[in-house]
């Protein structure tokens, strides 16, 4: 591959590139939209059964008419997405199975049916059938002015009567019962919701498939959600990721023919999406492993402050040097934890290292009695509060102590009467 | 059964069928306006039951129910249901303000904009609550207490005049429970009028003006000195009652119907 040719991509000079790039962006963008609200009903598995239950309705399109034309394929696919989710609808509802094994049951069926279909249209000596195979993976290669003219129509339809309808439809998605209560017609917008999704999945298979349609649907909203706490905004988010996706699997069969444009976008919106886990701010596993870290120390840290308070309670001389040795040996840190912890410390002038001895600063003895008077006021109330023995509450007022946020200190200091002893008859130092 | 003048709901043989059980049996009963009142009953009772058959959101299989002497269509926008908080996700993505908010949809219908006006009132509506500077946050983000304030919260800004709440005080803390009673007091000081699914006894004579006691059938309704006498109670929460529901069982086993129509 020449830089020429890469560069015609990036361009879309050729009029196939633009038209295969345009229908993927087109289909994944649309797809992403109306997939954020499967994914927050917590129906992404319904969305996969009904991609799968299309097909028959394509099938059928294909034996009436005896054409290839996409405005009957989508007719077909509608038809029988809708007749799937209807069926699937009601026998969860009679209560004559469960979700899981309605869904599952549509899925096979449906799947089946369609398989048997197009088997039988291939074998029927039909010339003009040949393609139809490309309703199991996508044929986002292969795509048509015909079809990029159904596939704009059509997404411009949905997305208009999903802003229409927005505010419906957040309402039944958070709270279905309320919006019954406030009058809004929720069987109609639960209807309509079903119908856009069926719709959607309809002319997304063009693009990748009926088997992996449903990642064109959840991939994108599971990536927009780890970034917002917007529903508007995280629409826009899984609109973009989807658009990019198409983007990304129109590049990688242009650039490998051999390559298929369907599994290639699945593959580009997994890729978001990982990205997206990983990375997001607060949600991502990065974020938390931060925090997480984070807390630890922060444990460390106050740990060791204590100790040095201790010591000074125990020998009566406060702010005394003390050797690492020493410290080591007063409480079960091992050499590492203790060493990261006295470092933190340093940095915060908490602490004062000098001719290997290490002593609290002003600032530091100030913080220690803090954490201690935290943790003696939070052992007095679980022996109060809660009936534990004394010799209990040690442990869990130590993992308590370094959440307790100043309100809370006040708190306790009321409810327990500005105590001045705490259950091991040591004193609680006061509030500064 | 006393006599009450002006009523702020009522139901007249109310039966709710659940996959051929009774749970509601032939309910029959007149709640006044301007009071703070307690449905009661053990569990399975069917207490959550009566307020969505009330509100339609559980088909019926006998009987009617009206709302300030009209059909509930007629007169939504005077009122409010706060549905357990258990059966949302709060996972999903809003602050604690779009929620809030939600509760101005009923005034302004699927498409009008939400207005200045609705932002102030649902401002207020949190600092009644007193969640104010918890408007922009994300509700996954809350506790149980501040959930259910929350869900107080979008009540308030429904500005409707009867209030029907399911189990507010489960799973909150003590004193959210106590400030909670003390804005439904200072709701009733403005005339509005509050039902209150609740279970727990030690605190129903406190916090209750009138009480309906309720065990699959009407055990009683009327205020609470009258109601909440040990018979009655034994009554609501003894085992008396489960030949009804030994019959239902038996009707659901043998795929009987449970009216003959």
């Amino acid at each position: 591959m020449t830089v020429q040719s890469l560069i015609d991509f990036i361009l879309l000079r050729e009029p196939n590139v633009l038209l295969v790039v345009a229908g993927s962006i087109i289909l994944c963008g649309m797809s992403a939209i109306v997939g954020c609200f499967t994914f927050l009903r917590k129906r992404a598995l319904i969305g996969d059964a009904v991609s799968h239950s299309v097909l028959p309705g394509v099938c059928l399109a294909f034996i009436l008419t005896g054409e290839k034309n996409p405005l009957y394929f989508l007719i077909g696919a509608i038809i029988s997405g809708m007749l799937s989710l209807l069926i699937m609808e009601g026998l969860t509802r009679s209560r004559q199975t469960r979700p899981d094994t309605a869904i599952a049951l549509m899925l096979s069926v449906f799947f089946g049916i369609g398989i048997v279909l197009l088997t039988s249209i291939q074998h029927s000596g039909n010339a003009s059938q040949a393609g139809l195979d490309k309703f199991l993976f996508g044929k986002a290669a292969s795509i048509t002015l015909e079809d990029i003219r159904l596939f704009a129509f059509s997404s411009a339809g949905i997305l208009s009567l999903i802003f229409i309808f927005l505010r419906g439809f957040t309402a039944i998605s958070f709270d279905e019962e309320f919006a019954v209560s406030i009058g809004f017609p929720v069987r109609w917008l639960r209807f309509t919701l079903s119908f856009l999704t069926v719709w959607a999945v309809s002319i997304g298979i063009q693009a990748v498939g009926v088997v992996l349609m449903s990642a064109l649907l959840i991939t994108p909203a599971l990536a927009a959600r780890m970034w917002t706490h917007s529903i508007r905004f995280m629409l826009f988010l899984a609109m973009l990721f989807g658009m990019l996706s198409g983007y990304l699997g129109a590049f990688v069969s242009y650039t490998a023919p051999a390559m298929p444009t369907g599994p290639w976008i699945v593959v580009a919106a997994t890729f978001i999406a990982a990205i997206s886990m990983v990375f997001a701010p607060n949600r991502g596993i990065l974020a938390q492993w931060f925090e997480r870290r984070k807390n630890t120390n922060k444990t460390l840290e106050e740990n060791i402050l204590k100790l040095f308070y201790q010591i000074a309670e125990k020998t009566g001389e406060s702010s005394k040097p003390i050797l690492e040795e020493d410290l080591i040996n007063y409480r079960a840190f091992s050499k590492s934890q203790l060493k990261l912890g006295l470092r933190l410390l340093q940095k915060k002038a908490f602490v004062q290292f000098h001719l290997s001895t290490w002593k609290l600063t002003d600032l530091g003895e100030i913080e220690a009695r803090r954490i201690v008077r935290l943790h003696r006021l939070w052992e007095l109330y679980l022996q109060q509060y809660l009936n534990l023995d004394s010799d209990h509450v040690h442990d869990d007022a130590e993992a308590m102590e370094h959440v307790i946020t100043p309100e809370i200190e006040a708190q306790l200091d009321e409810i327990l009467g500005n105590p001045k002893i705490d259950p091991h008859n040591t004193v609680i130092p006061p509030k500064q | 059964m006393p006599e009450i003048q002006n009523p702020s709901l009522e139901a007249h043989n109310l039966t709710v069928i659940y996959h051929r059980k009774p749970v509601l049996w032939s309910i029959d009963f007149t709640l006044p306006q301007g009071q703070i009142i307690g449905i009661m009953g053990p569990n399975g009772a069917g207490k959550s039951t009566l307020l969505k058959a009330i509100l339609g959101l559980v088909p019926l299989n006998s009987g009617y129910s009206k709302v300030f002497d009209k059909d509930l269509g007629d007169v939504r926008q005077r009122v409010s249901y706060i549905p357990q908080r258990q059966t949302v996700d709060w996972d999903f993505p809003a602050t604690v303000i779009d929620v809030v908010l939600m509760g101005r949809f009923q005034k302004r219908g699927m498409f009008q904009r939400i207005s200045q006006e609705d932002k102030a009132i649902a401002q207020e509506a949190l600092e009644q609550v007193n969640m104010q500077d918890y408007a922009n946050r994300q509700i996954s983000q809350l506790s149980g207490g501040q959930q259910q304030r929350v869900f107080l919260a979008r009540a308030l800004a429904q500005q409707a005049d009867l209030y029907l709440l399911d189990e507010p005080f489960v799973g909150v803390d003590a004193a959210t429970e106590q400030s909670i009673v003390e804005l439904l007091r200072k709701m009733k000081s403005e005339g509005k009028t509050i039902v209150v699914v609740h279970h727990d006894l030690h605190t129903a004579r406190e916090y209750f003006d009138w009480l309906v006691l309720l065990n699959a059938s009407l055990i009683a309704c009327g205020p609470t000195e009258d109601v909440f006498t040990d018979e009655l109670l034994k009554v609501t929460y003894s085992g008396k009652l489960t030949v009804l529901s030994q019959v239902g069982d038996q009707l659901r086993e043998r795929n009987f119907p449970v009216r003959e129509k």
